[in-house]
């Protein structure tokens, strides 16, 4: 690792400010920011940790019934405390990485970091869900905008995510062995106004909306509903763990899963 | 350079640590606590797995300045107080569920904390919880069935593979 200075502030604000000064970089959880420092693809000379913030940490049912997550929130603590909120979300949380990593990771930094194949965006944006930062509030239909992109400014911070809660929802995920991420994942949730159908680990673009799916679930939610349906090979992944083309017919078999799971 | 403070194994520590410093560098460089192996330094292999505040975390991928005002408990910490085995050590004992033991620190502060959060797990929970822990030795089953047997279930039933 290069050499930095950490600081471990205790308030959003403070947090905010000490992200003012040149090249400084937040600190999640670190499961990804770490093993990217040892390999010197990052060279930030301040790392801001956001562990010690007791205001980004909990799970809450809001009054309208959205359920608030906060952006240091880990993901074991989801699986635990979402579970009798939002069954779907918290069993996504309880499968990320292994138990180590999800007492350490959070849903801020994996929404932060946007990797293509990580889980959270994919019940981010299959959920409709609001990303809340220390500025504003942004559709999750806007904040994903590609392979480790998104909306998010220099030095912005999400506080928290809110979950508009589906009448049911699944995940499935076909899992890459070695690395525990989403060869392809598909995460299928039901609302009364329509059915929502996000893919993870498949698109070059990172997590997509699978909309043709959407509308057939729509009408008919079960997994013989999107029978008929594929999506094109152009623009998916294709690396040594699977090509394009196989990718895109896991996108159906996974969302056929995902439905045939979704409670 | 900060300070930190934090209780590991019980005791205060108060270092001053660099901004990159590991916590796995913490514990065996400075405090010589070399129990907590470092296998991969990727956040793979769980050998070098604690408890921090109760909760298992691999020791490569946190920053020792994170850790302050935590309590950390390492492999060293886990031998009951008149320094015989605890009942999960003295299982991986029974059962050989190590051979070259390179991974048993890992092993047994995960078994620690599995066991903590479901008592009697199954065998598949066993397996399913040892995700993040690489053995290049046993094969895995005898691992396994240390846990199982210090959970207090039989295990006579589980064939040597």
């Amino acid at each position: 690792m290069y050499s930095f200075d950490m600081v471990r502030p205790t308030s959003v604000a403070d947090a905010v400010s000490a992200l003012g000064q040149d090249e400084a970089q937040a600190l999640g959880g670190g499961q990804t920011l770490i093993p990217t420092l040892k390999q010197r693809l990052a060279m930030p000379s301040v790392l801001v940790s956001l562990s010690g913030i007791d205001e980004l940490k909990g799970v809450c049912r809001e009054d309208n019934g959205d359920l608030s997550i906060g952006g240091g929130t880990t993901h074991a603590t989801v699986a635990a405390e979402a579970a009798a909120h939002y069954p779907g979300l918290a069993s996504l949380a309880g499968g990320i990485g292994d138990p180590a990593v999800r007492n350490r990771g959070t849903i801020g930094g994996s929404l932060a970091n946007n990797d293509p194949s990580a889980c959270y965006p994919a019940a981010a944006l299959g959920s409709g869900a609001t990303i809340v930062t220390n500025t504003r509030e942004i559709a999750a239909d806007d904040y994903f905008q590609g392979m480790f992109t998104t909306a998010l400014e220099e030095g912005e911070i999400i506080t928290s995510v809110r979950f508009p809660v589906p009448e049911a929802a699944g995940y499935a995920k076909f899992e890459q062995p070695a690395s525990r991420f989403a060869l392809t994942a598909v995460y299928v949730a039901k609302y009364a106004d329509g059915v929502r159908v996000a893919v993870t680990g498949a698109s070059e673009n990172g997590v997509f909306r699978w909309t043709e799916a959407e509308q057939a679930l729509s009408s008919n939610f079960s997994p013989d509903a999107v029978a008929g349906l594929s999506v094109p090979a152009d623009g998916m992944i294709s690396d040594l763990h699977g090509t394009a083309a196989y990718r895109a017919h896991l996108v159906g078999v996974m969302t056929k899963r995902a439905v045939a799971a979704a409670s | 350079m900060a300070e930190v403070t934090m209780t590991v194994n019980g005791k205060s520590v108060t270092k001053s640590v660099k901004g990159n410093t590991l916590m796995t560098e913490f514990l065996r460089d400075e405090l010589r606590l070399t129990g907590t192996h470092v296998g991969c330094d990727t956040s793979q292999c769980g050998a070098c797995n604690i408890h921090v505040n109760g909760n298992l975390v691999k020791a490569c991928t946190m920053f020792a300045g994170e850790a302050d005002g935590a309590e950390i408990s390492t492999i060293e910490g886990q031998a009951n107080a008149d320094g015989s085995l605890n009942v999960i050590q003295q299982a991986f004992q029974d059962h050989h569920g190590l051979q070259c033991g390179f991974c048993t620190p890992g092993m047994v502060m995960a078994a620690a904390s599995l066991l903590k959060e479901n008592p009697k797990p199954t065998e598949a929970e066993v397996r399913d919880y040892l995700e993040g822990n690489i053995c290049r030795c046993t094969g895995y089953h005898n691992i396994v069935k240390a846990i199982l047997a210090a959970s207090g279930q039989d295990v006579s039933g589980i064939a040597a593979e």
